[in-house]
C-alpha cells in the first residue's frame, strides 16, 4: 500500500522544492515586511513606542477609526443580513443585479469610491449645495469617512452570508411560518443560529477592512490632524514626516489588529467548517 | 377541516405544473397525492399548505379563503421529506417553538407546554430522547419528532410531503402502518405526497393519482386499482402486459395473433365439447362416446359430431390494445380451446409469494406473469421453454 502511494504523488525533491517555495515565498512578501513593522516600531526603545501611540494626534486617530468601525460595521451587519435574508429566500425581479451591485466595491478602486462621494456630496455638487445651505458637512468630516467605509465594506458581510444561507434552504423558514411563527421570530429563532457563525466571521473580516481602509477614507478625508485622520492616514503622516518609529508604531497597532483577526478567524474555521465559507 | 380545491392552475416560467385542479377532501379523511416526480402533487400541497400561491383557483379550507388567514391561525401542519428540524434545538424544544412562538395572550404557561410536548413526545414513542439534538436521532426518529412538532399546534389539517421518502425500505413500511393507526387514533383531515404506489395504497383512504399536473383519478384504493379509469393509471399502480387484438361483432375480444388447440390434424383429437349441457360437462359426453357404441350399435350418429370450432378472423375494427397485469396471465405447456400466445422463458424469478415468469414472444414483446409456485412445479416450467400464455382477464382503454 505504501508502495503503491509513492506512485500517485511527486517525487520527494519535488515536494521539498515545492514546500520551499511556498515557504520562501510568505517569508518574503509576508513575515519579512510583518517583522520589520515591529522591528522599527521598537527601534527607539519601549518608552518611545508607547509616547508615539499616547500623543493626542494618535489618541484621537485610534477613537475615529473606532467611531467610524463603530458604525460602519453594524450598518453592514444589518445591510449584509437584509440582502442575503432577501436574495437566498425570495424570488424576486433585480435578483441579478443586486448580487452583482454587492460585488461592486470589490471590483472598483478605493480611491475612486472615495472621488465619487467627493463629487456627490462636494461643494461643486448639486447636492453639496443643498448640504452647505443647511450647515451640514459630510466631505472632509467623520460622515463622510462613515459613509467611504460603509461602501468599501459592505459586501462582507453579504458575500459570507449568502453562500451559507443558500446551501441551508429555506425548510427550516418555511417550517417555522406554518408552526405560527412570524417573520422576527422565525429570522431570530431559526434563522439566525444557523448563521451565527458564518456572520460572526463576515463581521470579522468587515471590521479589519473598516479600520485598516486607506483608499477611500484618505480621498473623502482631508487630512485635518486630531479631527479626520484614521489610524492608516494618522500612518502615512507620519511617514511623510520622516517620524519613522512613530509611523511604525501606529502601522503595529493596525498589524495585531490584522493578526488577531486572522487567528480568530483561523479558530471559527477549525471549529465550525461548515457554518462558513472562507473566503 | 373540509378542503376544497378549486381551478387552481400553477406555471413555473413555461412549464404548467397545475392545470386545473379541482380537489374536495372531506373531514377526517386521509388522502394520498399519488404520482410520478413531475406530476405537481407537491405543488398541490404547498399551494394548499398557502407555502406556495396559485396563478388561478381557489382553496377554501372548511368554506373560507385560505390565504386571508396567516399560518398560524390556518392551523396547518406540514411535515417536510427532510424534516426540516431546526438543528440547533433540542427534541423537546423542536415540539415546543409552535407553543412559544404564538401570541402572549394565547401563549400557554411553561408548565402546560412541558406537559403537552411531553405527551406529545409520549406518542410518537420519543419521551425518553426529549434532550437530544436531531442529528443525533436516526431519520425514522427524526420523522417522528417532525409529526409531533406539526401535531403540537393542534392542526386541523396535516399536510405531508413524501414523509418516509427519505427512509430506508423496512422503516417506512414501519412507519407508515404507524401513521394509519395515529390517523385513526386522532383523525385530523390529513393529506400525504407520495410516489409509492404500494405506500399510498396501504395508507391512504382515498388516493388521487395526478400526472402532468392533472388529477387522473380519484378514488378508493381497491377502485383505482381494480377500476382504473385510464391506462395512465393502470401503468402506474403496477405492471402490466399488452396483447394487440380486436373486437368481434359480438363485442368480445380476440388476440391478433394467438395459438390454440391444432384441430386440423388428423386424426382429429378426442371429441370436443359442442355446446349446450354437453359442453358444460365434458366428461360425460366423453364418457358417453365412450361406452354408447358398445351398448348400443348405430347411437353414436345421434350424439352431435365432434364439431371443428370455427378460427375467429379478425374483422375490420381497428386493432386495440388489450391490457392484464402479470397474476392475470395463464400459462400452460400445451393449448386447449382458448387463444393463446407462444413465448420463451427468459427469467424465472421464485422469490416472493408469486413465482415471476419472464418471457419473450416471438414477435420480440416481453411478457411477466406470475403464477403460484405449485403450478410451476406441476408444469415443470424451466428457463428457455415454450410455453403458452393467455390473459385470464383483460382490460380495453380508449385512446389507448
Amino acid at each position: 500500500m505504501i508502495k503503491s502511494a509513492s506512485y500517485t504523488i511527486e517525487p520527494l525533491f519535488m515536494r521539498l522544492l515545492l514546500s520551499l517555495i511556498a515557504i520562501l515565498f510568505i517569508g518574503i512578501f509576508v513575515a519579512l515586511p510583518l517583522s520589520v513593522v515591529f522591528a522599527e516600531a521598537l527601534s527607539k526603545g519601549w518608552r518611545a513606542y508607547m509616547d508615539a501611540l499616547m500623543t493626542e494626534d494618535a489618541r484621537s486617530a485610534i477613537k475615529l477609526t473606532l467611531l467610524v468601525a463603530a458604525i460602519a460595521v453594524p450598518c453592514n451587519v444589518v445591510f449584509g443580513l437584509a440582502a442575503s435574508w432577501a436574495i437566498t429566500k425570495f424570488e424576486f425581479v433585480g435578483k441579478r443585479l443586486l448580487i452583482t451591485l454587492i460585488d461592486l466595491p470589490f471590483s472598483v478602486s478605493p480611491v475612486i469610491s472615495g472621488l465619487i462621494y467627493v463629487l456627490l456630496f462636494g461643494t461643486g455638487s448639486v447636492l453639496g449645495g443643498w448640504l452647505e445651505e443647511h450647515n451640514l458637512q459630510i466631505i472632509f468630516a467623520v460622515p463622510g469617512l462613515v459613509i467611504a467605509t460603509i461602501f468599501v465594506t459592505f459586501p462582507f458581510v453579504a458575500r459570507e452570508l449568502i453562500p451559507l444561507m443558500e446551501e441551508q434552504g429555506t425548510e427550516a423558514e418555511e417550517a417555522a411560518v406554518m408552526l405560527g411563527a412570524n417573520g422576527w421570530q422565525t429570522f431570530w429563532h431559526v434563522t439566525l443560529p444557523n448563521i451565527k457563525w458564518g456572520l460572526f466571521y463576515g463581521v470579522l473580516l468587515c471590521n479589519a477592512r473598516a479600520m485598516g481602509e486607506f483608499g477611500a477614507v484618505s480621498v473623502v478625508s482631508g487630512h485635518i490632524r486630531g479631527l479626520t485622520t484614521t489610524l492608516p492616514l494618522h500612518v502615512e503622516i507620519l511617514y511623510n514626516e520622516y517620524n519613522f518609529a512613530a509611523a511604525f508604531a501606529v502601522a503595529s497597532l493596525l498589524t495585531m489588529l490584522a493578526l488577531f483577526t486572522l487567528l480568530l478567524k483561523s479558530i471559527i474555521e477549525y471549529y465550525f467548517p461548515h457554518e462558513v465559507k472562507a473566503f | 377541516m373540509s378542503i376544497q380545491v378549486r381551478n387552481i392552475s400553477k406555471r413555473f416560467g413555461e412549464t404548467t405544473v397545475l392545470d386545473n385542479v379541482n380537489l374536495t377532501v372531506h373531514s377526517g379523511e386521509l388522502i394520498a397525492l399519488l404520482g410520478p416526480s413531475g406530476s405537481g402533487k407537491t405543488t398541490l400541497l404547498r399551494i394548499i399548505a398557502g407555502m406556495e400561491r396559485a396563478d388561478t383557483g381557489t382553496v377554501l379550507l372548511d368554506g373560507h379563503e385560505s390565504l386571508t388567514q396567516n399560518a398560524g391561525a390556518r392551523r396547518v401542519g406540514f411535515v417536510f421529506q427532510h424534516y426540516a428540524l431546526f438543528k440547533h434545538m433540542s427534541v423537546f424544544e423542536n415540539v415546543a417553538f409552535g407553543l412559544r412562538v404564538r401570541p402572549k395572550k394565547e401563549r400557554l404557561s411553561d408548565k402546560e407546554i412541558h406537559r403537552k410536548v411531553m405527551q406529545l413526545l409520549a406518542l410518537v414513542h420519543l419521551d425518553k430522547f426529549h434532550d437530544r439534538h436531531p442529528s443525533q436521532l436516526s431519520g425514522g426518529q427524526r420523522q417522528r419528532v417532525a409529526l409531533a412538532r406539526a401535531l403540537a399546534v393542534e392542526p386541523k389539517l396535516l399536510l405531508l410531503d413524501e414523509p418516509f421518502g427519505a427512509l430506508d425500505a423496512k422503516v417506512r413500511k414501519e412507519l407508515r402502518r404507524w401513521m394509519r393507526r395515529l390517523h385513526d387514533e386522532i383523525h385530523v383531515t390529513s393529506i400525504f405526497v407520495t410516489h409509492d404506489q404500494e405506500e399510498a395504497m396501504e395508507v391512504a383512504d382515498r388516493v388521487v393519482v395526478m400526472s402532468n399536473g392533472r388529477i387522473e383519478q380519484v378514488g378508493s384504493p381497491g377502485d383505482v386499482y381494480h377500476q382504473p379509469a385510464n391506462s395512465f393509471v393502470y401503468d402506474f399502480l403496477g405492471n402490466y402486459n399488452v396483447f394487440e387484438g380486436w373486437k368481434d361483432t359480438e363485442g368480445k375480444t380476440h388476440l391478433l395473433e394467438y395459438e390454440t388447440r391444432e384441430e386440423d390434424s388428423s386424426p382429429p383429437p378426442a371429441p370436443t365439447a359442442p355446446s349446450g349441457w354437453m359442453k358444460r360437462y365434458p366428461e360425460i359426453t366423453g364418457l358417453l362416446h365412450k361406452i354408447l357404441p358398445s351398448l348400443v350399435p348405430g347411437v353414436p350418429s345421434l350424439l352431435p359430431p365432434p364439431k371443428k370450432k370455427p378460427r375467429p378472423t379478425p374483422n375490420q375494427g381497428k386493432p386495440i390494445k388489450l391490457f392484464a397485469r402479470p397474476h392475470e396471465l395463464f400459462v400452460a405447456k400445451t393449448p386447449d380451446d382458448h387463444e393463446y400466445v407462444l413465448a420463451t422463458v427468459t427469467h424465472i424469478n421464485p422469490a416472493g409469494p408469486l413465482v415471476k415468469i419472464e418471457m419473450e414472444r416471438r414477435n420480440g414483446a416481453a411478457l411477466t406473469a406470475e403464477v403460484p409456485k405449485e403450478v410451476i412445479d406441476m408444469l415443470s416450467i424451466s428457463k428457455n421453454d415454450q410455453i403458452y400464455v393467455r390473459p385470464k382477464n383483460t382490460r380495453i382503454f380508449e385512446g389507448g
